[in-house]
């Protein structure tokens, strides 16, 4: 396992957010939590990320246990973050937010830098652009471009299709499917369920703080309670 | 010093195209009068008249940073001395009945305007570079003025050896202050810095062995370093300076305090300006304007706030030893909240992060009330009047920093932060079009 989340419990607060996770992610797969609002998804990311401290239980990731390590180490061991709502720095250029993302590690970026271009030839046009003056999906992209920069073993995201144009929220998770192939491991949040248990290999569903279910991600897409539940009722017609 | 900035850039870029500066111009009365057609029929005139004069400011700004971007290393260097110079020149009693007509020009030059300078310097690297609200910096000045008042008169150092010893303790109050209370954003960060003001100042107050409510007094003046002399030769019998000695610290003389207070500065921006260039800016910048982010991407976001709380207050407390230096008494009640908020509005209203913005800012709020003494009670009202209206109508800073300006314009999809004309809805479907 690349990636094991053991029993973790985490507060905001008196509130529990998350009352005993367990997740596991191999070498190779796109995993993907899905779920209502506040059911504790990007909670389950942050914490992974480090953004977010644990009240119990255990992350363990490559062998080591990181449930104490400080955020910003957990980059340097392989693990990269598009944030919510992307959280891109809006006064530095595409480039320069790009760079952001190598901060930790020394090293010739050319070659990365060229490899994201490449992944997002948009980003390419528009290097010298303030992130804040870019369209939501430019911005997406540069998120994901940026995580991509931290070299990660495991690639978390968390809600990347928010408040995009449905054409673009295709290209997005084609793109996504793209990164796997290319041999990054892929941890998706989304509400977006239809798209996301399209791409993934396996799926977890969490309501309130709980894996109510886990399964392949064909399964899911099946499974009655859960078209019910996050796919538009019985219908087999998505978006 | 600040103000010179601005002309010569005007004047030069006028000399060379006269055709651009027009543009330049009817630019910005286009863009002023576009902000007067937002507000109710009845105001626009005066929102127009009161808006033209900052977007010709910023105009000219902007002009002169794409100037100052095209100029060689020796262009710029060229540039540095003759500010130096013309700092060196200011405290010349030829402009001082204009500048300042109710006090003496040089002590005026010292302090307030010196002092706050430095301040502003110091606090633009907490609120300006890392982002960090922080209500209480006149603490570090405090700590700063303290400590050479207590090491000089009850330990009889001298203030050479103090000067880098009090930059270390209000290093060292910075790391104490911060490592508590970083771990806290926003508004909470503010509150607890406020609260760290007011307990420096009231632990001052109420501890007899610094003299409580009365202060230290008998604090001694710099030692000499040379009673050398401005000869009476040109160029500075014209600017008035023949026969001050810039290096012997009197009772009387502001100038030799005011030249140290220079060089203060000076070295400040060489410091402040290097590490914005730097890893350590570029780890600042990013937590600035998402520190969540900035902990994604590897910076460790704590230790950098905390090393610009330290810097900051470094910088703070070098203010403290200097003013101190020659102001021979010190009470708590200089150290009030008022200070804090003082310099705060500096930063924001010269433009948060760019270092000639927060001077020109400093200046302007030291200078200002000294200016118009002459109206007594009312110039606090005046001085508030003129805030209120500089920050409704250049919410961004007389002269802010390109970047801090797209910051602002986040959300909205203004393309006016790049200089292109307002981008309203209409850019934003361009956009999507073109996907």
């Amino acid at each position: 396992m690349l990636l094991e989340i053991k029993d973790i419990h985490v507060h905001y607060g008196k509130i529990a957010a998350l009352k005993g996770i367990s997740v596991d992610v191999d070498q190779g797969e796109i995993v993907t939590l899905i779920g209502a609002n506040g059911a504790g998804k990007s909670t389950t990311l942050k914490t992974i990320s480090g953004l977010r401290p644990l009240s119990s239980g255990r992350i363990i990731f490559d062998g080591k246990d990181i449930s104490r390590m400080p955020g910003h180490r957990r980059v340097l061991a392989g693990i990269g973050q598009a944030p919510e709502g992307r959280g891109i720095f809006p006064g530095m250029t595409v480039t320069e937010n790009l760079l952001m993302g190598a901060y930790a590690r020394k090293g010739e970026l050319t070659k990365d830098l060229d490899e994201v271009f490449e992944l997002f030839p948009r980003l390419a046009e528009r290097k010298n652009q303030a992130g804040g003056t870019m369209s939501g999906g430019e911005q997406q992209m540069l998120a994901i471009g940026r995580a991509l920069m931290t070299q990660p073993k495991v690639l978390l995201l968390d809600e990347p299709s928010m408040g995009l144009a449905p054409m673009l929220v295709t290209q997005i998770f084609s793109i996504i499917e793209e990164i796997n192939r290319r041999g990054t491991t892929v941890l998706l949040v989304e509400q977006n369920a239809q798209q996301a248990l399209q791409v993934a290999d396996r799926a977890y569903v969490l309501e309130t703080g709980t894996i109510v279910k886990s399964a392949a991600a064909r399964e899911l897409l099946d499974d009655p309670q859960v078209r019910a539940a996050y796919l538009g009722g019985g219908t087999q017609a998505g978006r | 010093m600040n103000t010179n900035d601005t002309k010569t850039a005007g004047t030069k870029t006028v000399g060379g195209k006269t055709t651009t500066a027009q543009d330049m111009l009817g630019a910005a009365a286009a863009r002023a009068r576009r902000r007067a057609e937002r507000a109710p029929k009845a105001l626009r005139l005066v929102t127009y008249l009161l808006v033209l004069p900052f977007e010709t400011l910023g105009g000219v700004g902007e002009r002169f940073r794409d100037w100052w971007g095209g100029l060689p290393g020796y262009g710029r260097w060229t540039a540095y001395v003759l500010l130096i110079l013309g700092a060196i020149a200011l405290p010349s009693p030829r402009i001082a009945s204009f500048m300042s007509p109710y006090t003496d020009w040089p002590t005026l030059l010292f302090f307030p305007i010196g002092g706050y300078i430095l301040l502003a310097l110091g606090l633009n690297v907490v609120v300006g570079m890392a982002g960090l609200l922080d209500l209480g910096y006149v603490a570090f000045f405090a700590i700063g003025a303290y400590t050479m008042a207590v090491l000089a008169t009850k330990y009889g150092w001298g203030f050479w050896e103090i000067l880098p010893v009090g930059i270390v303790i209000t290093a060292l109050s910075g790391l104490i202050l911060g490592a508590p209370t970083l771990r806290l954003r926003g508004d909470y960060l503010a509150i607890v810095t406020l609260g760290f003001g007011e307990i420096i100042r009231q632990t001052a107050r109420n501890t007899d062995y610094i003299g409580g409510p009365n202060g230290i007094g008998g604090i001694p003046h710099p030692p000499t370093l040379t009673e050398w002399e401005i000869p009476d030769a040109e160029p500075f019998t014209s600017f008035g300076l023949a026969g001050v000695s810039p290096f012997q610290y009197g009772a009387l003389d502001g100038r030799p305090y005011y030249y140290l207070m220079l060089l203060a500065i000076v070295l400040t921006i060489i410091f402040v300006k290097r590490l914005e260039n730097s890893r350590v800016g570029r780890a600042w910048a990013a937590i600035r304007e998402d520190e969540d982010a900035a902990e994604l991407m590897g910076v460790p976001t704590f230790r950098y706030k905390l090393a610009s709380f330290a810097i900051g207050a470094a910088i703070g407390g070098l203010a403290g030893v200097i003013y101190a230096g020659q102001a021979v008494s010190i009470v708590p009640a200089l150290f009030t909240f008022i200070v804090s908020a003082t310099i705060l509005a500096a930063v924001v209203l010269g433009g948060s992060g760019n270092i000639p913005g927060v001077m020109l800012g400093a200046f302007l709020v030291a200078w200002i009330p000294e200016r118009v003494r002459g109206l007594q009670d009312y110039r606090i009202l005046m001085f508030g009047g003129v805030l209120v209206l500089l920050m409704a109508f250049r919410p961004e800073g007389l002269l802010p920093s390109r970047r801090r300006k797209a910051e602002l314009a986040e959300g909205t999809g203004g393309m006016g932060s790049l200089g292109a004309e307002v981008g309203g809805p209409g850019t934003q479907a361009a956009a999507e079009v073109n996907k």
